[in-house]
């Protein structure tokens, strides 16, 4: 086996998934079976060989710093599930110890 | 059928500019085509029936007062739903962004528009591009118009099965593991996956970045090659847009012919899991070419056996990252209550489909320190053997041809809680996707076993798009002349 339930249930609450147990039962056993598939990546000898990231080999790409017109801030709340005083409104982030 | 929506793009232009048909009568007619079959083929997700007759009309007004207006004007495009257009909703499939409507527009669309293309509505698609039967959509599976019972292959399986059943001459898509190669030849029409960073990606949603690449569907290669021709183009507002100019793709299109090219036949895809029928085509395929005067060879490329599990480490990876912005603070869905943190967890949980979650939690463990180099790291050195295959095969031939799928399309259900099985689906075509190169599927006939279309793949080095046309045209011609008429002509049922 190449990852337990428990380690499963882990990458869950790392990737902010509240999945249920059920979902944890059905998902655990397919992800173990996915990892064995894609280990399959550890037989290439690849000693030295530089990893590639995107195939472009583009970097630095860099424009001209100039005004253009942009979002309202109207347009950039249009799709906001909640908003006050022209801000997104969000549920509470620090939590009183 | 009204002839209007059997016509080509390249003609439905001609009769426009002849003043023989309106582009307001053109796209009536695609409505129209929508209205009577979509209920079984289920390729839209949102139908544009006002705004794309308003579009039409302005196409017309411009002809008559004589002011310039680009190929595709007044066209029916159908629209994979991830491209965010500002008079339609973008879902990328998913229930996470139900009802969103984007405040801007992809670069693609915009042009689009500019040259007077209609844009018809959005397609289904598997969530966030992650499938390959759209069998993964918060809205329901699409269905095959050769056979209902079937699908139509994915992730833009809405966009293939809306050209394939007549609702659109043309769609657009986007192919990260072979998702507009696939489609195309689950459906039988042709689709490709342009050179990476030869069409924009901004406003396209991200799903993998360094491998996400918009393309054009058509039921043929010129109309493939004129949508390819007007989507693509340096853009800057995508950093990793090519500034270079475009392949002349549509001239090739014009001009197929492979006398005296040199095509190589990728030894490693064919054997075990090969439909029979998908062989016996693709062999038929090869044939043809040599009779053609192509000088036909075997080319190895050892390295392509690892390319479907090197995807699925680099894919996921970036998708664990790219998905963490639907968090239920900004736009979308939003559930649950508590700190912010547990209103995330409820929106993603609640938001997201079963095979989003096992690729999030896929490439957060590839990423996890401690994992990082046996999976991630490793994956990234096989991408790069990968495109030394490509660079050694590129140096003895032109192009190379392969099967698009291993099989025909799957019957409804078979693969989708397999995610193993439906990851073989893109086994011939994730190899252009990791080396960033073009590549296109077209058909090339029925497999015995089923009647189902089966997709011949030709992948051409980077930026070198027009020599996939200039073939596939060849292709295509002699096949016309061989069958008596297009392949599609023989779906029965809808477009009977």
């Amino acid at each position: 086996m190449s990852i337990t339930r428990d380690e499963v249930a882990h990458l869950a609450r790392l990737s902010r998934l509240a999945l249920t147990e059920q979902e944890l039962d059905h998902l655990a056993p397919q992800l173990d079976q996915i990892i064995s598939a894609v280990a399959q990546v550890q037989e290439v000898a690849a000693e030295g060989i530089p990893p590639t990231s995107h195939a472009t080999g583009l970097t630095n790409v860099f424009r001209e710093d100039e005004p253009a017109p942009c979002l309202t801030p109207e347009e950039a709340l249009s799709g906001a599930p909640a908003v006050e005083l022209q801000r997104f409104k969000v549920p509470r982030i620090l939590v009183e110890e | 059928m009204d002839e209007l929506i059997t016509m080509t793009a390249a003609e439905l232009s001609a009769a426009m500019g002849a003043g023989k048909v309106s582009a307001a009568e053109v796209t009536t007619a695609h409505l129209d085509r929508i209205a009577a079959v979509d209920s079984q083929v289920r390729a839209f997700l949102h139908v544009a029936g006002d705004e794309a007759l308003a579009q039409a009309r302005e196409v017309d007004r411009k002809r008559a007062a004589g002011e310039p207006l680009g190929p595709l004007a007044g066209i029916p495009v159908a629209v994979k739903d991830l491209f965010t257009a500002v008079d339609m909703p973008t879902t990328c499939g998913s229930r996470i962004l139900e009802g969103w409507r984007p405040p801007y527009e992809s670069t693609i669309t915009r042009r689009l528009r500019d040259g007077g293309a209609v844009l018809i509505g959005k397609t289904n698609m598997d969530e966030f591009a992650m499938g390959s039967s759209t069998e993964n959509s918060g809205y329901g599976c699409s269905r095959n118009p050769w056979d209902l019972a079937r699908v139509p292959g994915g992730s833009s399986g809405g966009s293939a099965a809306a050209v394939a059943s007549y609702q659109a001459p043309l769609a657009l898509g986007t192919d990260t593991g072979g998702s507009i190669r696939q489609p195309a030849a689950l459906c039988g029409i042709v689709g490709t996956k342009p050179t990476y960073g030869g069409s924009s990606r901004y406003g396209v949603v991200a799903f993998a970045s360094s491998l996400d690449t918009p393309g054009p569907f058509g039921r043929n290669v010129l109309d493939t090659a004129l949508l390819h021709e007007a989507m693509s183009g340096h853009d800057p507002m995508d950093s990793t847009s090519i500034d270079a100019p475009v392949p002349p793709v549509v001239e090739a299109a014009r001009h197929g012919d492979v006398s005296g090219m040199r095509i190589g036949v990728v030894s490693e895809f064919s054997g075990d899991g090969y439909q029979p029928g998908v062989m016996a085509r693709f062999t038929e395929a090869v044939e043809l070419l040599e009779s053609l005067g192509a000088k036909v060879t075997e080319i190895s490329c050892p390295h392509f056996k690892y390319a479907l599990p090197a995807y699925y480490l680099i894919a996921p990876s970036e998708v664990s990252s790219n998905l963490a912005r639907f968090d239920g603070m900004r736009y979308g869905l939003r559930v649950g209550t508590g700190s912010a943190e547990e209103v995330m967890a409820q929106t993603r949980e609640a938001g997201f489909g079963a095979e989003a979650k096992r690729r999030i939690m896929l490439g957060t463990y590839a990423l996890s320190s401690g994992y990082y180099d046996a999976y991630y790291g490793k994956a990234q050195q096989v991408r790069t053997l990968i495109i030394a295959d490509f660079d050694a095969a590129f140096g003895q031939v032109d192009v190379l041809v392969s099967p698009v799928t291993p099989t025909t399309a799957f019957p409804i259900g078979e693969r989708a809680d397999d995610p193993i099985a439906m990851y073989l689906a893109d086994l011939c075509t994730i190899p252009a996707d990791l080396a960033g190169n073009a590549a296109i599927s077209l058909p090339c006939g029925l497999a015995d076993e089923d009647h189902m279309p089966v997709g011949l793949q030709v992948m051409a080095p980077t930026l070198a798009d027009d020599r996939l046309y200039r073939v596939a045209a060849a292709v295509e011609a002699a096949f016309a002349d061989r069958w008596g008429h297009p392949l599609l002509n023989e779906a029965k049922g809808l477009n009977a």
